[in-house]
């Protein structure tokens, strides 16, 4: 149920951003979720796609540095004290929360929560505890 | 006026002799006393005894920086280290730094050396001297103190660095002599006017500028900001530190001292002497050392000389500014850099690399700006800023740390540094000097 997130280098200049988004965009990959962390020198951009071993292999090709990183995806309801009460289980049980990012879906009452755990199959298992959804493969793909 | 009339202003003939049997002396000397050197001597097949001229110093092996390192930290001296009075050190290419020691007479030569160096920039006995070169194991400082000392001036050992404090002593007790590296003292007349005040009013009638390459539309400018009169100072550790070579008031080339240190200029590449005029790498002998002696020394300094006399009156012979270098070494705030110095310590960190570029700055009237581009390889990636902000800082302060300047490292993209086939450009100079 981990996912995978590709993590991307990016140098602090004009048009990276736009020249790995539309890389991927060219090759009909669909981002999914998208987050960027910056730095005063670089930044890394953080995508969540349909195709992931994809679009790895085409970033590799035309050369970025980039990386898969496992994440793990949840459901929330789309309201207030969604977000916290997933937070509480985590807390609960001294996982750390490296970064994570949310969006809202478009198709549902749902938002959707990426987490970057330091570790993600103890995460996997305390929320399926708590009947908490974690998103798969196959449902990033459907989204 | 001249510090030392008979060796500076020697008649050509006479200085040979004197040359001729110092170097007869010096070579014995070393193949007597100094084991590295004297296995070098053997190589070539060459004993004391086929030395009789100054003009069979071409059959001498070169010394380089190579054999510094191999003999790190004391295989070069020519005697015991406990007849050694002071020891300092610069930069390495790789790993160690450069070490140089000093005998008792190795110290009174340098004091000799560099009151002919004041006097020669124009200094005379009752002047006041700020001393605006590090003080420590970079010889820039102790160099122009023991020359100061020996001359009888009033010094003012202000070491390098706090600006304002420099100008107020400059404001204050009205130094004549202000010796420090000359992108310094430009960057000193921009505090000035800031603080209000105005550098031609300064009390410098005499700047004594070294230790980093710079131009004469620098000279120019730094004359016209601060009413100075401006001239070059040319020195290395490995010989002495400062006080190698000096400009006079006329300007037009450096006095070489070759009564103490014999130069030749050479075709890089094929080791044999260019013409009278033509550019070429300095190769210092040390006529007279004791400690460290060194024969043919590969400065990589490119420069030329002349051999007519002087209108100050001197007959020494005159290098020219240099020009550049035959090694990729550069110059950033007096400190001597080389890029396999950077190499070493990428490479000592762990999964990194070395794909890395140094990009030296000089904007208006500021200090030198060093950057460090390091790629960022697939291995060493983080998808967290933190891990590479932590990356960033490890490799800055190793450099710094062994540099001891700071540097600003920027960590890019992999593959955007360019490759090139053969030697890779390590540094791309941006200053306009």
């Amino acid at each position: 149920m981990k996912l995978n997130q590709i993590s991307i280098f990016l140098e602090n200049r004009e048009g990276r951003l736009y020249e790995a988004c539309s890389l991927l965009g060219e090759h009909k990959i669909n981002i999914r979720a998208l987050t960027i962390a910056e730095s005063d020198q670089f930044g890394i951009l953080r995508v969540v796609v349909d195709k992931p071993e994809e679009a790895m292999a085409l970033l590799k090709k035309n050369g970025f540095t980039a990386d898969l990183t496992d994440i793990v995806a949840v459901e929330v309801d789309d309201k207030p004290g969604g977000l916290a009460k997933i937070l509480k289980i985590i807390y609960d049980n001294r996982i750390n929360i490296e970064y994570m990012y949310g969006f809202v879906e478009k198709s549902s009452e749902k938002a959707l929560l990426v987490f970057r755990f330091d570790d993600s199959d103890k995460a996997i298992s305390v929320l399926t505890d708590n009947k908490i959804k974690v998103i798969g493969k196959k449902d990033i793909v459907n989204l | 006026m001249i510090w030392n009339e008979a060796m500076e202003c020697a008649d050509p003939k006479d200085l040979k002799g004197i040359q001729s049997q110092r170097l007869k002396e010096i070579v014995a000397y070393i193949y007597k006393n100094c084991p590295p050197l004297k296995a070098k001597l053997d190589a070539a097949k060459i004993s004391p005894k086929d030395i009789n001229s100054i003009d069979d110093i071409t059959k001498l092996p070169f010394t380089t920086k190579n054999d510094m390192r191999d003999n790190y930290p004391f295989g070069l001296f020519s005697l015991p280290l406990k007849e050694f009075k002071e020891i300092h050190v610069s930069s390495g290419t790789t790993g160690n730094p450069t070490v140089v020691g000093y005998t008792k007479e190795d110290i009174e030569l340098w004091s000799e050396v560099m009151a002919r160096v004041l006097c020669c920039a124009g200094a005379n006995p009752n002047d006041m001297i700020q001393i605006a070169y590090g003080y420590g194991l970079f010889t820039g400082g102790l160099g122009f103190h023991y020359g100061a000392l020996k001359m009888g001036l009033t010094i003012l050992p202000a070491s390098s660095g706090q600006t304002k404090r420099q100008l107020k002593l400059m404001t204050d007790f009205k130094p004549g002599i202000l010796a420090c590296t000359p992108s310094y003292c430009l960057y000193m007349a921009e505090e000035a006017r800031d603080l209000g005040i105005n550098p031609k009013e300064g009390s410098w009638k005499v700047g004594i500028f070294g230790a980093e390459p710079w131009s004469e539309s620098m000279r120019k400018e730094i004359e016209a900001t601060w009413n100075m009169l401006a001239t070059d100072v040319y020195g290395l550790s490995e010989i002495i530190g400062p006080g190698v070579a000096q400009e006079c008031q006329y300007k037009d080339g450096l006095h070489i001292f070759s009564d103490v240190f014999y130069p030749e200029v050479i075709n890089a590449e094929t080791g044999q002497p260019v013409k009278e005029g033509e550019k070429g790498e300095l190769v210092i002998t040390t006529l007279t050392k004791r400690g460290m002696p060194l024969l043919r020394y590969r400065t990589r300094d490119i420069v030329s000389i002349k051999y007519e006399k002087c209108r100050c009156g001197r007959t020494s012979p005159r290098v020219s500014k240099i020009t550049g270098r035959t090694d990729d070494m550069i110059i950033v705030r007096g400190i001597n850099v080389f890029p396999s110095q950077i190499e070493h310590v990428l490479l000592g960190i762990e999964g990194t690399q070395p794909h890395y570029q140094l990009i030296v700055d000089r904007k208006t009237g500021e200090l030198d700006e060093l950057e460090v581009q390091v790629e960022v390889e697939p291995k060493i990636f983080s998808d967290e800023i933190k891990k590479l902000k932590m990356l960033e800082d490890k490799i800055r302060k190793e450099i710094e740390s062994i540099l001891g300047i700071f540097v600003k490292v920027t960590l890019v993209e992999h593959k955007s540094i360019q490759r090139s086939e053969g030697k890779a450009k390590r540094v791309i100079d941006k200053r306009v000097l």
